[in-house]
This record gives structure tokens, C-alpha cells and sequence, in this order.
């Protein structure tokens, strides 16, 4: 199993390095191109087959280190 | 007074620290590694700048978990004095001892430069000896300097004066122009709700002889010798 875990800064964070790659993209020619996030992508191997307690325990550690909740949001799925 | 600079693999300015503390103002100042557990002893904590980590995940995220900082909790929960330096302040606000978080500097640019900074109270065990108001210049080096809250910490923050220290022009100005990473309200350094812990980005141990260019730096910590030696008296009293 594997938990596929989304780090994003919170909507009220500055983002410069978001700004930065829409800018970036709108230079190379994209047109239409909104605003831009930058975050964090994680993969963590998981061993068992107990889906839901590990649901739990990826919950557990994304708020406490994973992420940082004064500045990030996160999301994940475990396949 | 015993002073303990804390070491994480890639703290780079631990032994700056040591040297004011011990060399310049003749206290008694080591090393601790982040795998000891123990503060026995230690009249104040030091923790110092450098690329905890390697700054993997997030600056201090990592190092907030290192063993010794369940003893620096302790510590801090029983009024022990705690000063975290650039990464040492990152450390700190991951580890919850002080609110907000230091994010990346909003130009995206490391900044290496000397800066100035207003102090904003002079109530509390770090800036006790500096007026109120006044201006030190002292050298900031970070990449993730730009202190960010929401808005009611902010609000806390200010109307229980935390905000220790203030980016600001030479003439005293918290102007935007001042502000070399972006960090809401030009702050430089904050305390905690009890003003025990702190933490601030720029380098006051590298500002603390003249023969480094300028000693403003020297009466931050200062401050903190006389807070404790205070509280020596008034415990024996």
C-alpha cells in the first residue's frame, strides 16, 4: 500500500514561488494562465493491508510533521 | 551563568555563539549535542543558526524532534530562558514554542546583508538593556526569514507586545524598503505569551565584538545575563 500525500500552502500564505511560475509560464507563451501554487508531493510505502488504521496514522503524521498547519493545508489517499 | 548552545547535524553557527557567551562576555557556554537529554544545570538555552537537517521538509521540522528538545520543552515550561537564532527561531516555531512559522523570503532571494532592526520593548529577559526604540545593526543570512501569522496572532502578538524586534531604515522607519525577507509587520523577533522563549532571524553573535564591524549585537544577550542574574538574587533573597 501506499499513501500519496499533497502539501499546499494555506490560501492566506504569500506565495512568491507561485508567483514566480505563473510568471514564468505567461513568458513562455501560456495564455489564460491563473494563479499558481507551489507544493509538496510525498509517497510513503505502508505495510499491511489495514487501510483504515493507516488512515488514521498518515493523519496523525501529516499534521504533526509533515506539514506545518500554521502555513500548509494537506490531502491524501492511501491506494 | 551556564549557558548550553544547542548542536543539530548542520548548525553552523554554534560555535559564534559559544564564543560571545564564553569570550567576549566570560560566561560559561558548551556545546550540546540534539541526541543528549539532559539540561541539568543550564541557566539559559542557545539555539543557534545554521541548516538543520539540511533544511529537509521544512527549515527546523525535522530538529524539533531531536531528542534534546524534549528536554528544552521542560525547560522552557519551567520559565528556563530559550533564545533561538535564525535557524534556532525556525526551530522554535516548528516546536510551537512560539507562534507563526518563517517562510521563504518573498524576493526568493537568500539575503546576506546587514540590516537594522527596532526593538520594540524593553520588557523582556532579551532586551532589557536596550531602550526602547532603539536601533541595532546587526548581519541577517536566510533564505526562509519572512515571519508569517494570521491575523488574530498578529493582533495578539501586538497588544501583548511579543514583537520584540522590527525591521527597519537606519533612521527608525519600519518601511517596507526595510524589510529584507517580507515578514508581516516587518518583524524580526518575537517572544512567547510568558516572554521566556524567543527568537529572531539576524545574527546578534556575529555583532558582538568591534572588531567584527559593529557590537549591537552584544546587548541582546546582555540582557539575558542580567535577567538571570536578577533572578539569582531574587531567588536567594
Amino acid at each position: 500500500m501506499k499513501a500519496k500525500i499533497i502539501v499546499t500552502p494555506k490560501k492566506a500564505v504569500l506565495d512568491p514561488q507561485g508567483k514566480t511560475v505563473a510568471s514564468a509560464l505567461e513568458h513562455m507563451g501560456y495564455k489564460g494562465i491563473g494563479a499558481v501554487h507551489v507544493g509538496k508531493y510525498l509517497e510513503i510505502e505502508l505495510s499491511g493491508t489495514d487501510k483504515e488504521a493507516w488512515r488514521k496514522q498518515i493523519d496523525d503524521a501529516c499534521h504533526k510533521i509533515l506539514s506545518n498547519p500554521v502555513i500548509e493545508d494537506y490531502r491524501f489517499e492511501i491506494e | 551563568m551556564n549557558f548550553a548552545v544547542l548542536q543539530f547535524p548542520a548548525s553552523n553557527c554554534d560555535q559564534d555563539a559559544v564564543h560571545v557567551l564564553k569570550n567576549v562576555l566570560g560566561h560559561s557556554a558548551r556545546l550540546v549535542w540534539h541526541k543528549e537529554n539532559s539540561l541539568a544545570g543550564i541557566d539559559a538555552v542557545v539555539i543557534p543558526g545554521g541548516f538543520s537537517y539540511g533544511d529537509y521538509l521544512r527549515t527546523g521540522a525535522i530538529a524539533r524532534f531531536s531528542p534534546i528538545m524534549q528536554a528544552v520543552q521542560q525547560f522552557a515550561a519551567n520559565g528556563g530562558p530559550v533564545l533561538g537564532i535564525c535557524n534556532g527561531f525556525q526551530i522554535l516555531c516548528e516546536a510551537g514554542l512560539l507562534p507563526g512559522a518563517l517562510i521563504r523570503n518573498r524576493s526568493l532571494q537568500f539575503r546576506c546583508e546587514n540590516i537594522f532592526i527596532k526593538t520594540a520593548t524593553s520588557d523582556s529577559p532579551f532586551t532589557n538593556k536596550i531602550a526602547e526604540g532603539k536601533i541595532l545593526r546587526v548581519p541577517i543570512a536566510h533564505g526562509e526569514g519572512c515571519y508569517f501569522a494570521d491575523d488574530a496572532t498578529l493582533n495578539k502578538l501586538q497588544t501583548n507586545r511579543q514583537v520584540l524586534w522590527q525591521y527597519c531604515t537606519a533612521a527608525g522607519d519600519l518601511a517596507e524598503t526595510a524589510n529584507p525577507n517580507g515578514s508581516l509587520l516587518n518583524i524580526a523577533g518575537v517572544c512567547n505569551e510568558a516572554r521566556n522563549v524567543a527568537g529572531l532571524m539576524p545574527h546578534p553573535e556575529r555583532a558582538s565584538e568591534p572588531l567584527l564591524g559593529c557590537a549591537d549585537g552584544k546587548a541582546i544577550f546582555e540582557s539575558l545575563i542580567q535577567w538571570l542574574q536578577n533572578r539569582s538574587l531574587a531567588k536567594a533573597a
